[in-house]
């Protein structure tokens, strides 16, 4: 075997093969976990299913409401998180000078990507449901996960703010152009996609998240569609994490069938996200 | 392009206000939950223009919203503590408490073990008590006739009101527990762990064995000489199986009863609970303790007969419930 132009080493052949094992194990494990989900949940995907509201009787149940709940969290979070995550990643990135103050927020950013999710539940519990007087309503849970994803938006944009290289912003200098129009013009575009796939992986993220909406006192049982930003609502995973824990086992396929519409409901979202990459891309002339 | 489909996603997105609708707000113990979802799910059929909603965040949470106003009726699988009148009280929030169905909680274990007939609570309280963890390490630390084997428990976890009271009437001290067992907040967990292991022992709520019935072998409690009791409906409704079954309740808000689609929906509950509890797994309450419930309502006699002590297995809540005259009504 030839890895690069030398024949491999011994050393080399036993890495590959260690990163070959790893991967396959990764691999095999989500196959087995996709697999068993798509066995078990695949019956429910019809659409007395998509379009039912909860129910004590698992063959009557349906996930209206939690599907358009998500669907509504990820929008809000979206509309949310990007613009304020950019416009902060351009701060950090563009205006900022290098010092004790970019350091101390650097590290307090990097902090905040980390912390658990269930404390934005509780942040979001307490200033946005009680102080703000939201109540327990879309738009506070979006405002929360919104928050949780931030920091991962934030630190994902500047990466890619970074990658533009430093000459086409000297080329906009020595143009004439002002600071104001090389952002706007140059460091904004060719850091789009990147920024776009940043973003993605982040309302991914946000599209899982059961823990602080639970929190929050976003609800389990809700059997109408949320109709403003005020109301009350639920949740993919929350409405499949109560299905879970209940003795029938004809609630654990409806579980299954929860999570499978979730993972479709991520892909697409996954999927619009490259789709706007790819036309950036090509505008630009990079792909 | 990109901008066209933000607005595109924008406009058809419906932000406008909630219009006025009427709400009842539930939340509380996930035991609870599936009785009140059930109730919820029915009487959303008959008034369809009133919109219920039921939250999970366990019995202290809920009451924690339901005393700061923010709901109108908590589901709490024990009667509501000191500390939390207290804090109702501070805020004014005066409550009605009504019993709803009983809960029961099964021993189990598996189906190939031979040598488990029954159990007694002293034996119960051998293997779960915190000392034991030291001392009852095999079944034949139990019994020298039993199997040298690890005894494998499986458990309710910490947070559950199930493990508060299991311990409470067990140990004998409410979250007292050996810690070296298995513990899930999920009982399917406990179901699968002890359907896999023979030499396992735990406890779930009745529904659980009831579903699982052909996967595990449930153990009778021995009371005495002649009192061998089942863990099943029959037994919990005429008391015998008083022990290990507890009451589940409802609070209700005294405020918020006095709005019509409130009072609807208690009296909707409480006629409607014995089935509905029945059919989520649970078991029903008996005629007189319902229609004790209902003459609470009536006269709404605020308060806890409990008095912020906790449910000790063995008492008559018909007895309890008899007498109208209102509990520590500020």
């Amino acid at each position: 075997m030839r890895f690069g132009n030398k024949t491999a080493t011994r050393r080399e052949l036993i890495f590959y093969a260690l990163c070959l094992i790893v991967t396959s194990f990764a691999l095999t494990a989500l196959l087995i976990t996709v697999g068993a989900i798509v066995a078990s949940g695949a019956l429910k995907l019809n659409l007395d299913f998509l379009l039912g509201f909860p129910s004590r009787k698992a063959e009557q149940a349906g996930i209206l409401p939690a599907l358009l709940g998500s669907a509504y969290i990820i929008f809000l979070v979206a509309v949310v998180s990007v613009p304020i995550g950019v416009l902060s990643a351009l701060f950090f990135e563009e205006y900022l000078r290098n010092g004790p103050i970019k350091k101390m927020l650097d590290i307090n950013l990097k902090t905040l990507a980390g912390v658990p999710s269930i404390v934005y539940g509780l942040i979001g519990l307490q200033i946005f449901v009680r102080t703000f007087d939201l109540g327990r309503s879309i738009l506070a849970g979006a405002l929360t996960i919104s928050l949780l994803i931030l920091p991962v938006v934030v630190i994902a944009s500047r990466e890619a703010i970074r990658q533009v290289p430093g000459s086409f912003r000297e080329a906009s200098y020595a143009l004439g152009a002002t600071k104001f129009d090389t952002i706007w013009r140059i460091v904004i575009p060719f850091s789009l996609p990147g920024i776009i796939t940043g973003s993605i992986l982040a309302l991914s993220r946000a599209i899982g998240e059961a823990a602080p909406l639970i929190c929050l006192g976003a609800l389990t049982y809700v059997a109408f569609i949320p109709d403003g930003l005020f109301s009350p609502f639920t949740t993919l995973p929350i409405q499949a994490f109560n299905w879970i824990s209940r003795p029938q086992p004809e609630f654990h396929q409806n579980a299954a069938g929860a999570i499978l519409i979730l993972i479709i409901l991520l892909l697409i979202v996954n999927s619009l996200g490259i789709l706007i990459r790819l036309k950036l891309q090509k505008r630009l002339n990079l792909g | 392009m990109l901008a066209n489909l933000i607005f595109t996603l924008a406009i058809s997105f419906p932000i406008f206000l909630n219009c006025q609708s009427k709400f009842i707000k539930l939340d509380g113990s996930s035991t609870v939950f599936l009785v009140s979802e059930a109730v919820a799910e029915e009487f959303g059929k008959v008034q369809k223009d009133v919109k219920v909603t039921v939250g999970i965040s366990g019995t202290g949470g809920g009451f924690q919203k339901f005393c700061a106003g923010e709901i109108d009726i908590n589901n709490a699988s024990r009667p509501i503590k000191k500390v939390e009148m207290e804090a109702c009280n501070s805020k004014g929030v005066q409550y009605i408490e009504l019993p709803v169905a009983y809960d029961a909680i099964s021993i189990i274990v598996n189906k190939k073990n031979t040598w488990l007939e029954e159990i007694t609570l002293e034996n119960l309280k051998k293997i779960w008590q915190p000392q034991s963890q030291q001392t009852v390490k095999l079944w034949s630390d139990l019994n020298p006739a039993w199997p040298k084997e690890e005894l494998k428990l499986f458990g309710a976890g910490v947070d559950s009101g199930t493990f508060d009271f299991f311990t409470e009437v067990v140990v004998g001290k409410s979250g007292s527990s050996r810690s070296d067992y298995n513990s899930s907040e999920d009982d399917n967990v406990i179901v699968q762990g002890v359907a896999r292991e023979i030499y396992s022992l735990g406890y779930v709520g009745l529904a659980y064995y009831e579903q699982n019935k052909d996967k595990l072998k449930v153990v009778p409690l021995r009371l005495s000489e002649d009192e061998l009791i089942m863990p099943n409906r029959q037994n919990v409704l005429n008391g015998t199986y008083k022990f290990l079954s507890r009451p589940l309740f409802i609070y209700v808000n005294v405020s918020a009863l006095k709005k019509p689609h409130v009072k609807d929906f208690i009296d909707f509950y409480l006629k409607n609970a014995p089935k509905l509890a029945d059919e989520v797994g649970y078991i029903r309450l008996s005629d007189e303790l319902y229609s004790l419930a209902r003459k609470r309502v009536e006269n709404v006699v605020v308060g806890s007969v409990f008095e912020g002590e906790g449910y000790k297995g063995g008492k008559k809540l018909e007895d309890l419930y008899a007498s109208l005259t209102p509990q520590n009504n500020p």
